[in-house]
């Protein structure tokens, strides 16, 4: 392909990438009119910019405060990541190192059931969810709604990780073993610290989907640990104006996007390339 | 402490906790589906297999199905395609690759349901940006909400907004460890780049293409968000997939016994389809000579 075809392809690319992202951000400032009136696209130029959308989900003109959702969201998101990251990233390396089975199934089958669990659409285990957290009195929790998150997001880590884990030579950890360490030491000195690439990327995408969530919150969760994907919603789902509703969204969505310039490196580098294999 | 101890020590924390959530919902959901627990009256009788002969018979469950094989198939092949440019470009080194591969990344760190929310403003057809836009190059507005065409569109894009980052992001991980020899060689014997791309890079990308391809089927199959906020499956039932339609039924409309049937009628086509998908992917995909 020619290169001027490349750059066009890659600047179309780019501001498609921009467009919602910018309309938000615009609509979020802009009057009623500027809103009622049809499309406006240019601040100051259309329309003299306003912070009315932005108190408004503050809390500072009394009509919704999304800042108690964020905390929810952020407490959620960050127990779930680090349960699955942990326990499956433990699961993870012993299904890569021993050989575990039960009759005629093996290693291969085990991670299979991890990896079937992101088959199963949030929808089909609402039902039974709610009346098993009902049921432990979990229901509208921060742990309950942990745990439901943690069996969606320990399967991504199984997957990512066994394949990380299996690149890194045995002899490593054989040696360890030789020099006295028990397995877990093992694990703990050796292989961790030389594991840190393929944790970051289970972790990123254990951040990304556990943040994400909307459909265990709208459920399970009512008043005290609604996140904030469930707290937009519900504004959305009232007579709540576009230019609140922008504002929720870009405030909604500036933590990961803050997230990104952190983990960019990350991503892109070999990190990932375990996963791939 | 012997070696089995540790060896449990690893996997079982995990899988237990795992097993420990997801058993009680999959054998609650076949006892469910055999009973005629609705809104009028709950509780677990039997009624034998009289809400999975309706299933049989439910058109609109079965066409909501092929719908979402069309949109599966269809954003999973865009995304791969546009995904596999972007990841090929920053690969071979591109003027800014840095900003743009970080421009890019940007819509998966979106939430697709809040996104489903901006672009509903987009869409609008009165004040939204797109007929405004529409509007200014002098052309006819679009009923986005109200035509069916326009609105499964609507739903496409939302979703190739959001994940053709991944496929980029999962493609450039292939590309980033492929084998540096075949491609030296190729190039040293004069290959054309497109030749290149065709015989050497394209196959040896295969299994990591198919994993890719695979984990989106999946991962899309499941797309609820967007629709309940977006189109909420309308115009009619134009943008109605299976997890609409089973929301509806068992939270909507209380039929609980009914929603978990289509529950695990949904499960049991997936892990068929998708095995067979991934059978004959693979298979397509095998080792020829050139």
């Amino acid at each position: 392909m020619s290169k001027t075809l490349k750059y066009v392809f890659l600047t179309f690319w780019t501001l498609f990438v921009f467009v919602p992202l910018s309309w938000a951000l615009t609509t979020s400032f802009k009057t009623p009119d500027a809103v009622n009136q049809g499309a406006t696209f240019i601040p100051w130029v259309q329309f003299e910019p306003t912070v009315a959308g932005w108190q408004d989900i503050l809390g500072i003109s009394g009509y919704a405060n999304l800042i108690p959702n964020m905390v929810n969201s952020a407490i959620v998101t960050f127990f779930a990541s680090l349960i699955s990251v942990s326990l499956g990233g433990f699961a993870a390396y012993g299904l890569s190192r021993f050989r575990y089975g039960w009759k005629y199934y093996g290693n291969s089958d085990i991670i299979f059931f991890f990896i079937a669990q992101r088959i199963l659409p949030p929808v089909v285990l609402a039902i039974p969810f709610f009346l098993l957290l009902k049921g432990l009195n979990l229901l509208d929790t921060h742990l309950g709604l942990i745990l439901v998150l943690t069996s969606g997001l320990m399967p991504i880590v199984v997957w990512l990780m066994v394949d990380f884990f299996n690149q890194i030579p045995r002899e490593i950890d054989e040696m360890a073993m030789l020099e006295g360490c028990n397995p877990f030491q093992a694990f703990r000195r050796t292989i961790l610290p030389l594991s840190k690439p393929g944790i970051a990327i289970s972790t990123i995408f254990c951040v990304i989907f556990g943040w994400n969530d909307l459909f265990f919150s709208l459920v399970l969760t009512f008043t005290n640990v609604k996140t904030l994907p469930a707290a937009v919603v519900a504004l959305n789902g009232t007579v709540t104006p576009f230019w609140t509703l922008s504002a929720s969204a870009i405030f909604s969505i500036l933590p990961l996007i803050g997230f990104v310039f952190i983990v960019e490196r990350y991503l892109a580098k070999g990190g990932f390339s375990g996963a791939v294999r | 402490m012997g070696i089995t101890f540790y060896k449990r020590l690893f996997l079982l924390p995990g899988l237990l906790l795992l097993i420990a959530v997801i058993i009680f919902p999959l054998l609650f959901s076949i006892r469910v589906s055999m009973s005629s627990w609705n809104v009028s009256r709950s509780g677990l009788d039997f009624v034998g297999g009289s809400n999975w002969a309706r299933m049989f018979s439910d058109a609109d469950f079965w066409s909501s199905m092929l719908r979402l094989l069309n949109f599966a198939v269809l954003t999973t092949f865009v995304q791969y395609v546009l995904g596999f440019m972007l990841a090929l470009y920053i690969w071979q080194g591109v003027k800014g690759g840095r900003f743009f591969r970080l421009v890019w990344l940007v819509p998966l760190m979106t939430t697709p349901s809040i996104m489903a929310i901006v672009w509903r403003s987009i869409f609008r057809e009165d004040i939204g940006a797109a007929n405004g836009i529409l509007k200014m190059l002098g052309l006819s507005t679009i009923g986005w909400s109200t035509e069916v065409v326009p609105a499964i569109f609507t739903i496409y894009v939302a979703e190739i907004w959001q994940w053709t980052p991944f496929m980029f992001l999962f493609l450039l991980a292939g590309l980033l460890i492929l084998p540096k020899e075949p491609l030296l060689a190729a190039e040293i014997d004069g290959a054309s780049p497109s030749r290149i791309f065709w015989k050497i890079t394209f196959p040896l990308m295969a299994p990591i293409s198919i994993g890719a391809i695979l984990i989106r089927l999946i991962e899309s199959s499941k797309i609820f968000d967007s629709i309940f906020v977006l189109t909420s499956a309308g115009p009619g039932s134009a943008t109605e997939t299976p997890t609409y339609f089973l929301w509806k039924r068992s939270l909507a409309e209380f039929q609980i016994a009914y929603g978990a049937t289509l529950a695990l009628t949904y499960l049991i086509v997936m892990i068929i389809l998708l095995t067979i998908i991934a059978k004959v992917l693979t298979y397509l995909a095998r080792p020829r000579g050139w």
